[in-house]
């Protein structure tokens, strides 16, 4: 079953030989063991082109081993458990795994695109933006080409079946890195009685180890990872996350981890409805942090140096001695340092043949140069790889001598075949989080990397991360790191050693950002910098000479770092090569921002469980189950779901509300109002700080009374209204917007507690423990009373705008002679318990009337009819009482908030849109609510504006359709005729009126 | 996200509280006796400081308490929350002044 795997070594490997299993690639079956990498699966099978370039669609191969590969993005699975934008890198082999390359149409293999290339020359940077200009209304046309031709796979085509998960966690160190720096660490912290997170996203710990792994201790490395592990595990308070990546730090110590739970191919095995979570996102606030991420291996920038074959030293070991995998038969190493020496080594112990070792540096490596020779390795010392032959595989290496030069021209003195390069341009600490949580960068010059220097938060970096090379440094910096922990958290120190690791003393590396090709920089092949977006060294000069300067502006223009793999790969070159270009030292050139994520994140993961029903909290009212029994449609208002109206007999909303709206017009109507705000305002102090945020005189209210009140901002703008009742003297009831409830409430004690202090007020939220049941029409006192009531309901004993306690079929409620309707209507508040049962007992008695119950529509329609606001609806946040015509609402007595912004000159602009009622002028039509108003039609454009619809209804009492409008100086306008336009749709002339619709006198109401 | 420390119930997260922007600001007492520039700055002017800023937050999802953090802008840094009724320490508009002209 694992035959054809024709580079997979006889042994060794942390692969299991016990577990072969199938997959396919591009619909191709291939074999591979259980403990592999889609990659490195691939490269057993001698797979070496998986993808195309961005841009010019050369042929691309596996160059790293993880998160930094920039060519092999796969796409899993199809339909909705698609999921593109996998590095084959990272993606664990799974039994019948079908992966496809994302790029490349129609195949990998034969792309049409490829014909790109040899337009290489005017591909260069910014030529997407110099180009796709013209003509300007071909911009759709130019954007829907290029992004079909970019592709980056496949985004699922319904929901995720997945389930996600988000857990919150709270430790003393978060350790993120489980190489041989963060096991130090995290040991030491854990010793010392620290609450540990210990975080690495490869499915093992051991970082470094796993691929390149001396003695430890006298063991051997990954036997020294499991014994501090398996010691680990065992601590109450160690919680270990493998397959973890940390992605973002943020703010005051909080980082994000995203945790990969179950296996493909266990979540396929599961019954749908009960999946396993498939990711997990931590949410972890640490005291103290180690980032311990490693270092990301840089390529070196030669012509061609994006041929399959050419890979990053560390990966080949990697694959040789993780995955027991040979990437090639002959190979040439090329490095400006001594890391990559032990890469031949592995090669040739792995039989495979290394031509060479071709060293830039004139004096060779240290101490290990005398191993590789030894191995019979030839090493050539001051030479470099100039260019490379072959097109979807490496064929051979042009050698040159190295100068010192790097813009100079070089002569080909000698060709190596081989169908492997295995590069090394030395090390970039991944600085990503450390950055990310704002802290600073330093160049060093001797090492050539960005280093993290000081830190913003509480944190710290170790092993290769904070420039260590070597395995016995890393451990020793991460026993550092988790030392400086323990003390910053006051906890004991425990003694721990040092692990014996055997040092072999290195030769420094060398500077060598680009590579001499036998033409000058910008004619000879190219030299790729960013693999995933074609970005080459030409392409940083051309920016150069078009004048960009800063690296922000360079990365946008090339797309140097712009790709998923956000520049793990190339941006440490380009930058160097554009501080070359500009004349600049590097460190004054500096690096593009890091943000989170650190890798790709599902989006899934940061949703968690926060999806369908759980999207968002559905508050309900204590009647919601009699609305759903009745059949009626929910209407969403803020977090509330309210009836939308109660279809009778497959009626449809315009038949149900003309009918609902006439119910109340002519006899009974009851609506369910409990989601009003409902504030309960004590104290003292109640009428004094009431007098100083509502607009009418509060004080002249009697107990008993009610009043419709606005609140405004200190800008004068109506921010919510309502009506407030006086309930004693130092006792009232507000009732707010629907919408506006918890914000009026916060509002109000903000004045208190910021502004007011020395005013004794208390408030209470009382929304959901009171309901509200609006009882509206010219029956509805004859329902009460039958109904019973133990006080006299008559207009003289209880008069509109009043409030009365009273008992009401034996349950005890209040009474509020109000409504929002223009009819005799009540309001009843009663206790949220009690609510249904006395609902019942309201249509029971009121069959008689044909009691009608009715939803948010009909109570919108019958509002609008009387010329009544919604705030919100038909205010937005510009719109000032005088603008509704409310000026009888403004006290000239008192000073209230927002009073003085009323005298602000652009409130007194006679300009203002004020509200207005519309008629259409062909009596039938509905006007769009949001239509724009204009005043004549066939203007050219821009057609001036001189109001919006806000509200518009068919209205069956009236017999014809109304409208509210906001128009500029409306007010003066009545009979002037406007034109309501909206897109797709002939402009309407409609008639400007009074608001009032219906009733205007209001005597409906007063009976 | 932010780790906010209410005087009443301890350090939070983020989520828990709303921000009330700038700390300070007092209303005056006799609107009507100001000129439309001197209300334009009560009503829309605000120091927006790099720096120390102190600023207003309510435990909107705990004790719904206002208090005063005073926050760097730059860093986030806090450097404390205080009590409405409580005396805040030296203003940091000295020292931010400072960070100012430096700028």
């Amino acid at each position: 079953m694992a035959a054809g795997q024709a580079n997979r070594l006889p042994e060794g490997g942390r692969i299991d030989r016990s577990r072969p299993l199938r997959f396919s690639f591009n619909g191709k079956s291939y074999a591979g063991y259980a403990g592999d990498t889609l990659a490195s699966a691939l490269l057993a099978n001698g797979v070496s082109l998986v993808g195309r370039s961005f841009k010019l669609r050369r042929p691309r191969g596996i160059v790293g081993g993880g998160a930094e590969e920039p060519n092999a993005v796969m796409q899993l699975g199809e339909g909705a458990a698609a999921r593109p934008n996998l590095l084959a890198t990272q993606v664990e082999l799974e039994p019948g795994l079908a992966a496809r390359g994302t790029r490349g149409w129609p195949s990998t293999r034969f792309d049409i695109g490829a014909a790109l290339d040899g337009f290489g020359r005017i591909l260069g940077a910014g030529f997407y933006y110099k180009t796709f200009k013209y003509p300007r209304a071909w911009w759709k046309l130019y954007e829907h080409v290029i992004r079909r031709a970019a592709g980056f796979g496949k985004a699922p085509d319904s929901p995720d079946p997945d389930r996600y998960e988000h857990r919150n966690a709270h430790c003393d160190v978060l350790v993120a890195g489980g190489g041989p720096a963060g096991l130090m660490a995290a040991l030491m912290a854990a010793r010392a009685g620290a609450r540990v997170i210990l975080a690495d996203d490869d499915v093992e710990f051991g970082g470094s180890l796993l691929v390149g792994g001396d003695a430890i201790d006298g063991i051997p490395a990954m036997d020294w990872v499991a014994r501090v592990v398996a010691e680990l595990r065992q601590m109450p308070d160690c919680r270990l996350l493998s397959r973890g990546t940390v992605f973002g730090y943020h703010d005051h110590n909080f980082l994000t981890i995203a945790q990969r739970c179950v296996r493909e191919s266990d979540i396929a095995a599961q019954d749908q409805a009960r999946r396993p979570v498939a990711e997990r996102l931590w949410r972890v606030r640490a005291k103290r942090v180690v980032l311990a991420q490693g270092a990301f291996e840089r390529p070196l920038v030669f012509c061609n140096n994006d041929r399959p074959g050419v890979m990053l030293a560390t990966a080949v070991s990697g694959y040789i001695r993780r995955h027991a995998v040979l990437p090639g038969r002959r190979a040439v190493v090329f490095t400006n340092n001594d890391s990559a020496y032990r890469t031949a080594i592995d090669l040739a112990g792995a039989g495979a043949e290394v031509a060479a070792i071709v060293d830039s540096r004139p004096g060779g490596a240290g101490a290990i140069e005398q191993r590789v020779k030894e191995l019979g390795i030839p090493v050539l010392p001051g030479h470099v790889v100039s260019d490379v032959s072959g097109r979807r595989r490496v064929r051979g290496a042009g050698i040159a001598r190295w100068t010192g030069e790097p813009w100079s021209t070089v002569e080909i003195t000698l060709r190596i075949d081989c169908d492997l390069v295995a590069v090394s341009g030395g090390f970039s600490p991944a600085v990503h989080l450390h950055s990310q949580a704002g802290g600073k960068l330093e160049w060093s010059e001797s090492q050539l990397c960005f280093l993290p220097a000081e830190a913003r938060q509480s944190h710290d970096s170790a092993g290769a991360g904070n420039g260590r090379q070597s395995t016995g440094d890393c451990l020793a910096d991460g026993l550092r790191a988790g030392t400086a922990a323990t003390v910053e958290l006051g906890l004991s120190r425990p003694e721990i050693e040092i692990p014996a690791t055997e040092e072999v003393p290195a030769a420094p590396i060398e500077a060598l950002w680009r590579v001499p090709a036998v033409k000058d920089a910008d004619r000879c092949p190219k030299q790729f910098i960013d693999f995933q977006n074609d970005a080459t060294v030409a392409d940083i000069r051309l920016a150069v000479r078009e004048g960009y300067r800063n690296v922000e502006h360079v990365k946008r223009y090339t797309a140097l770092g712009f790709g998923t793999d956000q520049g793990k790969l190339g941006n440490i070159n380009g930058m160097a090569i554009l501080a070359d270009a500009l004349g600049k030292p590097i460190p004054e050139v500096g690096t593009t921002t890091f943000r989170p994520a650190y890798t790709p994140v599902r989006f899934g993961t940061v949703a968690g469980e926060s999806v369908g029903e759980l999207y968002d909290p559905v508050r309900k009212t204590a009647l919601h189950e009699w609305h759903e029994a009745a059949g009626a449609p929910m209407e969403a208002v803020g977090q509330w779901h309210r009836p939308w109206y109660f279809p009778r007999g497959g009626e449809d909303l315009h038949a149900a509300v003309a009918r609902e709206c006439l119910a109340v017009r002519n006899s009974v109507g009851i609506m369910d109002a409990s989601t009003l705000g409902k504030i309960d305002v004590r104290g003292p102090d109640a009428v004094n700080f009431l007098e100083r945020v509502y607009t009418h005189n509060v004080g002249r209210m009697k107990p008993g009374r009610c009043a419709y009140g606005i609140l405004l901002g200190e800008d004068g703008m109506v921010m919510d209204d309502g009506v407030m009742a006086r309930l004693a003297e130092d006792r009232f009831y507000l009732t707010t917007t629907t919408g506006g409830a918890a914000h009026v409430l916060d509002w109000l004690e903000k004045w208190l507690q910021t502004e007011w202090p020395e005013l004794e007020v208390y408030l209470t939220s009382l929304t959901e423990q009171f309901s509200t049941l609006a009882v509206a029409g010219p029956n509805s006192r004859k329902l009460l009373e039958k109904l019973g009531c133990d006080i006299p309901l008559d207009r003289e004993s209880f008069p509109f705008m009043h409030v009365r306690t009273a008992t009401l079929a034996g349950i005890p409620v209040s009474l509020f002679r109000v409504g929002f309707s223009g009819e005799l209507a009540f309001e009843i508040n009663i206790g949220s318990q009690f609510a249904l049962d006395l609902w019942r007992k309201l249509m029971d008695a009121g069959r008689e009337f044909d009691i009608t119950p009715y939803g948010t529509e009909t109570m919108h329609v019958l509002r609008a009819e009387k010329g009544f606001v919604i705030v919100g609806h038909d205010t937005d946040g510009s719109v000032t009482p005088v603008d509704l015509g409310m000026n009888w609402l403004l006290s000239r007595e008192k000073d209230f908030l927002g009073k003085r912004s009323l005298a602000r000159p652009d409130c007194l602009r006679e300009d203002r849109k004020q509200l207005v009622g519309l008629l259409s002028r062909d009596g039938c039509t509905v006007i769009p609510e949001g239509a724009q108003l204009i005043e004549r039609t066939g203007q050219a454009t821009p057609v001036p504006m001189c109001g919006h619809v806000t509200s518009s209804y068919p209205s069956a009492s009236l017999g014809h359709p109304i409208a509210l409008a906001l128009v500029t100086g409306g007010r003066g306008r009545k009979g002037e005729t406007l034109f309501a336009a909206s897109p797709g749709r002939e402009p309407t002339a409609v008639e400007i009126v009074s608001p009032a619709f219906y009733d205007p006198g209001g005597e409906r109401q007063h009976v | 996200m932010l780790l906010i420390e209410c005087p009443w119930c301890g350090p939070r997260a983020e989520t828990e509280f709303s921000h009330g922007g700038e700390a300070g600001i007092t209303r005056p007492a006799n609107p009507d006796a100001l000129s439309d520039a001197e209300w334009a700055d009560y009503l829309f002017y605000r120091s927006n400081p790099r720096g120390a800023h102190r600023e207003l937050w309510n435990h909107a999802r705990g004790c719904r308490r206002w208090f005063v953090v005073e926050r760097d802008t730059v860093t986030n840094r806090i450097a404390g929350s205080f009590r409405l009724d409580e005396a805040l320490p030296v203003p940091a508009s000295a020292a931010g002044k400072q960070a100012e002209q430096g700028d």
